[in-house]
């Protein structure tokens, strides 16, 4: 296991250079991927940086600690004509490696501490997404943008439907055959993706509609639990415009596999158009809808 | 024949009593009850093993190709219930029927016939449990820590899996009691507190754990079950409740429950390593102290399984620091145990072998354990593969391998034949190499962002969960092995064991014959300090 | 330790087995009835709930003519009474959980349901317009509008006939250490009345609860812990006052002398167990 350690690290570096090399690779995972992602955010910068301070103290500490061993194992063997000492303490050294472990973890608790306190500041948001959990899609209403109400844009965002094929028991579908711009997308894709600014604060205020789901999305460092009844905040700022995916984090039943999270960073421009047009095609459905209802209300009377 | 006397109504106390139903249904034998709490538990361990060779095999590619996602979530939950109080908790149990009172001077445990009903009830809990795979809606599928709402859309199985859990507490109380009698009660004389061996104190402090926790746990699923049944609100949002308050409620029983699996192996570990090194266990009071702090810490942290629900920043913040000081007295442990290697003289029986891989493996465990407490990392890892690599290799690779290592020390004093040398380190190098295949890539998955409870996967996962498959596999079948080399050892062995089985070994238990008489101690015997492991309490 | 030379050890035991068996039978009983299949639920329960009741007789009978035969020597009695008191720490933790579920919620989640502290959002979001306050059937008023118990009626009474029936226990005791065996017999049939007094409150409250004040196990947050915390406390109350008749019959066949009556002490253990949850319940359910 020890003497597995340094190789899994070099292993592991070699995939991170890779993971650098293109964006589109860091939002999204790649074969043979074994450590965590960098991700897009400053959070998620500076989660990955704290990920791997912990591992490296680990991996120190691990190679004392087994270091020790192995040397004791080859070096007070009997069949090597060991014979064993008889002392069974020795106050100094046991103060000292009861000392130094608190030393090393203030040292990781510290700058934990400071990031929670930022990650928990949700405060000065530009726009407010809800977000809701369903058995077994997610749903995304925008409830305000810089201040003003946004009105009756929200829709549901579940499985693709190539990706919900190819998963039905026996489908003999090759679960390879999906991609998007090169990506292997699937479970990883859905119909209609969230879609928000770039380069904004924006406020996901997260809930449950059913049970428990879980909105995570590992390129931005985020994941909240989505509790009915119960509204948790997590917010996100993400610079770089692009496609991001997550997955429902919470077992939530049968399904819960198959609920991902896919978010379209737009530009700022562009995320305004969208929203804009949105507005005006809810505010038009509404219209069509009251119509209807207006022109179906005798029928129904007659009734 | 004064003692004779004070065996009475005994007709043959002697010798076991004869007749199948009598010795083994009846039974107010220590070790006969022992031997059924261990024979149960590795029928348990296999049976979980099955339902984990199911998942495995699930995720073998990515795709479905074996089972409808439902059945997978039942085998997820089957699986962890089925292990945690049907393999590793029974073994602990187990053992210390068999090796307490013997390691104490008692003739047998405190309460003998309470101990035979903590036993007896378990086969029935594990009847009800299992019997939910064949209702309608299934067995329960809503994972070991059974959330609601959703554990509440669950059919039939819901009632039956919270009575058999249950019952499981009703045993474990039951035997947690039995234990803590015994051991501050049956001493022989000249036994002190601090001359006991280290698997009797992990033992007593992880029976004031159960006495804690089992209650609080058969608490929560009561609350699921008038939720379910009777028309409460404690976990519904509409009614004042709060889903939240489950997730309390069960961790803190969850995680002092954790502790219950990993502290009587640190026993175990404490008596196996020094027999090999042929030296004293190095700071023994050290390593009691330690037991009892991480026992305390292990009240005050539960929430850490709980970073993502959206607790207040204050309980984040402490709950990470609590969490994170219990790495220390931990440390203290793998520290001494190194100690203890350091200068002594070493011989690599297989009971040694699989102590040395638990004190690596099990540390391995920590070092993640260290690395979810942080909180900000936390909402990378939780949920993820990476928590399942976690709790493998600190419940695999520490739990159940020290439970194996034991079979091995203590299987020739049980049956007085010596077990198979060579098959034993067949036994240890396959499951050592393979339970490393089978977890270490889990690592790996979690990190680059699969999910924990998922029945299928991206391509991107394919390749580490191929690996981990096969090695799954080859652990599984690899414990195969150790059911040969048991069944050799208790029927076929021809080579005798002598009373002190092993060189280095100390401690009453190896001053009896191997196999001890029938009533281990008819008399208190006279403590001589020099055959203790800890005579010396200075030590 | 071991104050005699020698140990003692039980003979085998065919109760244990027959306890798992009646345990068995009566949760597979209880879960199909709750499943929906009554008939067969009552019939298997009642089967399960007659084969422990008959194990206990069996098993505490052979326990007794075992200790009247003064085969257990101090040590075993010791066994006896540490198994007692951590089997009281056990069912202190059980009620722990419950009182646990009543605390949270009362301190945590109505205040954030209502907007208080981290529930703004909550509030705002989900249950706008809902007012904290305590007690309560949640933002969606489960079970509709309800009363609640006054503390200083039927719960007070209770509360001062338990008191005074741990007083007269105690005189029991007191009066069994000193030979007074009509002061004993007396005073434990008192306390076996003021218990069965407490029950017969209590059965006519829940009345009252369910008939007049439309306080139910459906009434949310309040009726559920309400019901639990004093129901789980009246089956225990119910407990100890079976408990308490056997052994006012075991003092009338003069079981007990000065020294040896342990039988006696584990009742009135677990019977001041019983008084101080009330006394919490009292404090916590009814006044606060
Ligand atoms: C035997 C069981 C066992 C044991 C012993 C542990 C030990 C520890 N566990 Fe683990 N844990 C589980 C079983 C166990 N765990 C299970 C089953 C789950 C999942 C439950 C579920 O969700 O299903 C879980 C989940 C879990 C989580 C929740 C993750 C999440 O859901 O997001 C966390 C978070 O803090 C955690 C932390 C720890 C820590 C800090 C320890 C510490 O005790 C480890 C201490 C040991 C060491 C650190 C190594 C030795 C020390 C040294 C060599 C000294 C120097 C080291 C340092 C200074 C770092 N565990
Ligand atoms: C308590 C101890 C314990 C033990 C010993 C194990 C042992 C194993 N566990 Fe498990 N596991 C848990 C506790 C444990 N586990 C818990 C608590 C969870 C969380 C559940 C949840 O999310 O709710 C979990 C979840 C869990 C998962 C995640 C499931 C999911 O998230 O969907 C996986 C996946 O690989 C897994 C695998 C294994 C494997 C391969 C073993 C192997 O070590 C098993 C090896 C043993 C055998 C295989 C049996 C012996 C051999 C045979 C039966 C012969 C036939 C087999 C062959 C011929 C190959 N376990
Ligand atoms: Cu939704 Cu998991
Ligand atoms: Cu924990």
């Amino acid at each position: 296991m020890n003497l597995m350690r340094p190789s899994n690290i070099l292993r592991a570096a070699a995939t991170f250079g890779a993971l650098l090399a293109s964006t589109a690779v860091l939002a999204n995972p790649v074969p043979w991927q074994m450590n965590l992602t960098p991700g897009v955010t400053d959070e998620s910068h500076a989660i990955y940086t704290l990920h791997m301070a912990a591992f490296w103290v680990c991996v120190a500490i691990g190679v004392v600690v087994f270091g020790a061993m192995i040397i004791a194992m080859f070096r007070f063997r009997k069949s090597r004509g060991a014979v064993a000492e008889t002392w069974s303490h020795n106050t100094k050294l046991e103060f000292f490696w009861t000392l130094i472990p608190v030393l090393i973890l203030v040292g990781l608790a510290t700058p934990a501490t400071i990031m929670v306190r930022h990650m928990y500041d949700s405060t000065a948001s530009d726009m407010t997404i809800k977000v809701t959990g369903y058995q077994w899609k997610w749903r995304y209403d925008y409830v305000s943008y810089e201040g003003k109400q946004v009105n009756k844009v929200g829709y549901m965002s579940k499985l693709a439907a190539d990706s919900n094929r190819i998963r039905q028991l026996d489908s003999g579908l090759d679960p390879g055959s999906v991609s998007d711009h090169g990506f292997k997308d699937y479970l990883l894709d859905v119909d209609k993706p969230l879609v928000i600014p770039a380069g904004l604060k924006v406020r996901f205020v997260v809930t449950g509609g059913d049970v428990i789901h879980g909105f995570w999305i590992p390129p931005f460092g985020i994941k909240k639990d989505a509790i009915p009844g119960i509204i948790n905040d997590v917010w996100v700022k993400v610079d770089k415009p692009g496609i991001y995916r997550g997955q429902c984090h919470v077992l939530c039943g049968q399904d819960h596999g198959f609920m991902p999270i896919v978010v379209n960073v737009l530009p700022k421009a562009q995320f305004e158009s969208w929203l804009a047009a949105q507005e005006s095609k809810a505010a038009l459905d509404k219209a069509a809808h009251t119509a209807q209802a207006a022109s179906a209300a005798p029928i129904v009377a007659q009734h | 024949m004064a003692h004779d006397a004070a065996l009475m109504h005994d007709e043959h106390h002697h010798e076991a009593p004869e007749g199948f139903f009598h010795r083994w249904v009846m039974s107010t034998n220590h070790k006969d009850i022992g031997t059924l709490y261990l024979i149960f538990s590795l029928t348990m361990f296999f049976v979980g093993g099955a339902f984990a060779m199911g998942i495995r095999a699930e995720l073998f590619k990515p795709g479905m190709q074996l089972m409808q996602p439902y059945f997978f979530n039942e085998l997820t939950t089957m699986h962890a219930l089925v292990m945690i109080f049907g393999a590793i908790m029974p073994a602990f149990v187990g053992l210390a029927n068999w090796m307490v009172p013997i390691m104490i001077g008692a003739p047998d445990m405190a309460l003998p016939r309470m101990n035979n009903l903590s036993f007896w009830i378990l086969p029935f809990a594990f009847c009800l449990l299992l019997s939910t795979f064949f209702m309608p809606g299934g067995a329960p599928a809503a994972g070991w820590t059974m959330y609601p709402p959703l554990v509440l859309q669950g059919g039939d199985a819901i009632a039956f899996m919270i009575f058999a859990i249950h019952l499981m507490g009703i045993s474990s109380i039951m035997g947690a009691i039995n234990i803590i009698a015994t051991i501050l009660n049956m001493r022989a004389p000249g036994m002190d507190l601090l001359k006991m061996p280290l698997f009797c104190w992990s033992w007593l402090i992880t029976a004031f754990l159960l006495l804690a926790v089992m209650p609080v746990l058969a608490g929560a699923v009561t609350m699921l079950l008038t939720d379910k049944f009777f028309g409460t609100s404690f976990f519904n949002v509409g009614g004042g409740g709060d889903p939240v308050l489950y997730q309390h409620v069960f961790w803190f029983f969850g995680h002092p429950e954790v502790y219950i699996m990993i502290l009587p192996a640190f026993g175990l570990i404490s008596e196996i390593i020094p027999t090999f090194a042929r030296k004293p266990i190095f700071g023994y009071k050290a390593m009691v102290y330690a037991i009892a702090c991480i026992a305390f810490l292990s009240f005050i942290v539960w929430a850490h399984h709980m970073f993502t629900v959206g607790l207040p920043i204050g309980s984040e913040l402490f709950f990470m620091y609590a969490t994170m000081l219990i790495a220390v007295p931990t440390g203290v442990k793998v520290f001494n145990w190194v100690t203890t290697m350091w200068r002594g003289s070493m011989t690599f029986e297989t009971p040694m072998l699989w102590a040395i891989a638990f004190v690596v493996l099990f540390t391995i465990g920590g070092f993640s354990g260290v690395m979810m407490a942080l909180v900000p990392a936390d909402f990378q890892y939780n949920q993820t593969y990476f928590i399942v690599a976690h709790f493998h290799y600190v419940l695999v690779t520490g739990a159940a391998f020290a439970i194996i290592g034991s079979v091995y020390y203590w299987l020739p004093k049980w049956t007085g034949n010596m077990y198979s040398e060579f098959w034993g380190k067949v036994h240890f190098w396959n499951s050592a190499i393979w339970v490393n295949v089978l977890f270490f890539p889990q690592h790996f998955l979690g990190l680059a962002g699969m999910p924990r409870r998922i029945p299928d996967y991206n391509v991107a996962f394919a390749d580490f969960n191929m690996v981990s498959s096969i090695g799954g596999f080859l652990f599984g079948a690899s414990q195969l092995i150790f059911v040969g080399v048991v069944i050799h050892c208790a029927f076929f062995s021809k080579k005798r064991a002598p009373a002190r089985v092993w060189e280095g070994a100390r401690g009453l238990e190896w001053t009896l014959s191997s196999p001890p008489p029938h009533h281990s101690f008819s008399t208190p015997p006279v403590i001589d300090d020099s055959v203790l492991a800890h005579g010396d309490v200075l030590h | 330790m071991s104050q005699q030379g020698t140990y003692y050890i039980p003979h085998g035991s065919r109760w244990p087995i027959i306890a798992a068996i009646g345990l068995f039978l009566f949760m597979i009983g209880a879960a199909n009835w709750l499943n929906g299949n009554v008939g067969a639920g009552h019939v298997i329960i009642a089967i399960g709930a007659l084969t422990i009741i008959g194990m206990m007789i069996g098993w505490f009978g052979s326990v007794i003519h075992e200790s009247l035969r003064g085969t257990f020597n101090s040590q075993v009695d010791v066994s006896f009474r540490m198994g007692m008191m951590w089997f009281i720490f056990s069912e202190v933790m059980f009620f722990g959980a419950f009182f646990g579920a009543l605390f949270y919620t009362r301190m945590f989640t109505i205040p954030i349901l209502g907007g208080e502290g981290s529930g703004a959002l909550t509030n705002q979001f989900l249950w706008s317009g809902f007012a904290p306050a305590w007690p309560t059937n949640g933002p969606a008023h489960v079970g509709g509008p309800f009363g609640v118990m006054p503390p200083w009626g039927i719960p007070l009474v209770n509360t001062l006939l338990l008191l005074t029936s741990s007083v007269t226990v105690t005189i029991a005791h007191h009066a069994l250490r000193a030979n007074h065996r009509g002061r004993l017999l007396l005073f434990l049939a008192l306390t076996v009345m003021l218990g069965a007094g407490f029950l017969y409150m209590q059965g006519h409250e829940y009345y009252e609860a369910y008939t007049n004040l439309n306080l139910t196990l459906h009434s949310g947050i309040y009726g559920s812990t309400f019901f639990l915390l004093t129901g789980f406390h009246g089956l225990h109350v119910t407990l100890g006052t079976i408990m308490l008749t056997i052994i006012w019959l075991r003092c009338v066949r003069g079981h007990f002398n000065r020294e040896h009556h342990f039988g006696f002490e584990a009742v009135a253990w677990y019977w001041h167990f019983v008084d101080v949850v009330w006394l919490c319940l009292f404090l916590f359910v009814y006044v606060l």
